[in-house]
């Protein structure tokens, strides 16, 4: 009887993943996200939309800089698309 | 037109000539260093209700060699006028304060905020930066900062690889920068927690008296930037990056100009103390961002939507999600409205004021840019292409900033002031692309 009760028991404890387990878990979602990018994208010729200047993952380089000024000196945040940095004393 | 090409053939011999790479010696190589020089100019106003106004001019010039080499300059001026917060908090009765040159007096009315009206400098930055492929499919760059104001000087360098992969579908990036800024402000360095010197600023003690209130001429900030982006093509429509970056400040970082009140037990203010920021910084952030270029059905609109989650160990974090729409009109021109949503929480040493009674503490700011708050951008840009290319663009923005309460108790007799006041902006800029 003993020996029932104490494999009952050891049954009804929840398993608790160790650390190096999740990480392991994370890591290899990580690599099959990577691995997924490979069959994402396009061919050298399907580059048309993604070629112009809208579709710039920063389409007007001038206005970045510009709204980055004013909001690096109106907020207590900055960068995070570029370099946050210093720069001025701004008020 | 042609005073155009004159332009741009002048501004391309003037970035020669500073680049000593010599004017050209032949006409014929004259007109292919002409050709190769892209400018962008931009005039911009920003321009806040009751307080601070900046004009801002931009002149960027990029230039591609033999072998994809990029180098790109960039000329940013700008002028400061207005008023801005002191950091002290509206009473039911008139306020005097001492300038921060420690020259003069002003007053503010019953009620109202507290705006220092003496802030007038003129900013010139340069910018360098230079790009170009390495082995394989790795793309190097390097780059310089020099910043100059009245009261501040601020060098920076950059450094950035890049690796393509999967036919150039997928991008790795990694950059470090680091910057230097020296801060003279006019008076001085306060001394933190010290109070304002308030009296008559023409009397003989007053100078030896103000000079008890300085540490020092000059103050000094380092910071070391590491961002770390993944940029991705999903398909023909569809483009995605990801970053994160780790930023470290280490040096003076509390605003000289910046003061807290002190109320008294009628909760009236009996003092202002020169604020205290910690020595250092630690911020990070997490960027996303997603460009989707729609067919015919949606007029071709691309809609460009990111997110910025912001965490610092001063316990500010912060949201912001940034969205344009481009919607183009025929073949030469476009519409893009823009709105941008940002939400802030409080660093853990931000009060609004100091009751005279409470427990010391070893910082304090009441700088509102660093307490709760929430802003909204809204606005519009409208470009038009001209003849041979050029563009030419407008963008008019309305940025409303509206601080809130942290969860502290407002004292009775503040009832009615406007303890977070509101900020309104009008933003309104001109480009020109040659």
């Amino acid at each position: 009887m003993e020996v029932n009760k104490f494999t009952f028991k050891q049954l009804d404890q929840p398993k608790q993943p160790s650390m190096a387990k999740i990480k392991l878990v994370l890591l290899i979602t990580v690599i099959t996200n990577l691995g997924a990018c490979s069959s994402l994208g396009v061919e050298p010729w399907e580059r048309d939309l993604l070629a112009k200047k809208s579709m710039a993952l920063t389409s007007s380089p001038v206005d970045s800089a510009l709204d980055d000024h004013i909001y690096f000196s109106k907020e207590a945040s900055s960068g995070g698309k570029n370099f946050g940095g210093g720069g001025c004393g701004c008020n | 037109m042609t005073n155009n090409k004159d332009i741009k053939a002048l501004l391309s011999i003037a970035a020669s000539a500073l680049l000593g790479s010599g004017v050209a010696t032949t006409s014929t190589v004259q007109a292919k260093e002409v050709d190769e020089w892209q400018f962008d100019g931009a005039f911009l106003l920003y321009s806040e209700v009751d307080r601070v106004t900046a004009s801002e001019v931009i002149l960027a010039g990029s230039r591609t060699f033999e072998n994809d080499e990029v180098l790109n300059l960039k000329l940013t001026v700008d002028v400061l006028t207005g008023a801005s917060a002191n950091g002290a908090v509206a009473q039911p009765n008139a306020q005097t304060f001492t300038r921060p040159s420690g020259n003069g007096q002003y007053v503010t009315p019953a009620g109202e905020t507290p705006l220092d009206d003496t802030f007038h400098d003129t900013r010139v930055q340069l910018n360098g930066q230079w790009t170009q492929p390495l082995a394989g499919n790795i793309t190097g760059s390097i780059g310089g900062h020099f910043s100059k104001e009245y009261d501040y000087l601020s060098l920076g360098i950059n450094g950035n690889l890049a690796y393509d992969f999967n036919k150039k579908n997928s991008t790795i990036s990694m950059g470090l920068s680091y910057f230097q800024d020296t801060f003279t402000p006019e008076g001085g360095i306060p001394k933190p927690f010290s109070s304002m010197l308030v009296g008559d600023s023409s009397s003989h003690e007053w100078d030896s008296e103000f000079a008890k209130t300085r540490i020092g001429s000059s103050e000094n900030k380092g910071t070391t930037d590491i961002l770390i982006g993944f940029s991705q093509v999903i398909n023909r429509r569809m483009i995605t990056a990801f970053n994160y970056s780790y930023s470290m400040v280490d040096g003076y970082l509390t605003d000289p100009f910046k003061i807290v009140s002190v109320l008294n037990a009628e909760d009236l203010a009996q003092d202002y103390i020169y604020e205290n920021r910690p020595d250092s910084r630690v911020k990070q952030s997490s960027f996303m961002q997603a460009k989707y270029h729609f067919d015919d059905h949606l007029f071709n609109t691309v809609v460009d939507v990111s997110y910025r989650y912001m965490w610092d160990d001063w316990d500010i974090n912060s949201h912001t999600i940034d969205s344009r729409f481009n919607i183009p009109f025929g073949r030469a021109s476009y519409l893009e409205p823009h709105i941008r949503y940002y939400q802030q929480s409080a660093a853990d040493f931000f009060q609004p004021f100091i009751i005279e009674k409470q427990t010391p503490v070893s910082y304090v700011s009441a700088d509102y840019r660093i307490g709760e708050m929430t802003a909204v951008t809204i606005g519009a840009k409208y470009g038009l292409v001209l003849n041979g290319g050029n563009e030419l663009s407008f963008r008019l923005e309305y940025y409303r900033q509206m601080p809130t309460n942290a969860g502290l108790t407002e004292p009775e007799t503040l009832n009615g002031l406007d303890i977070y006041p509101v900020v309104e902006a009008v933003i309104a800029q001109v480009s020109y692309s040659f």
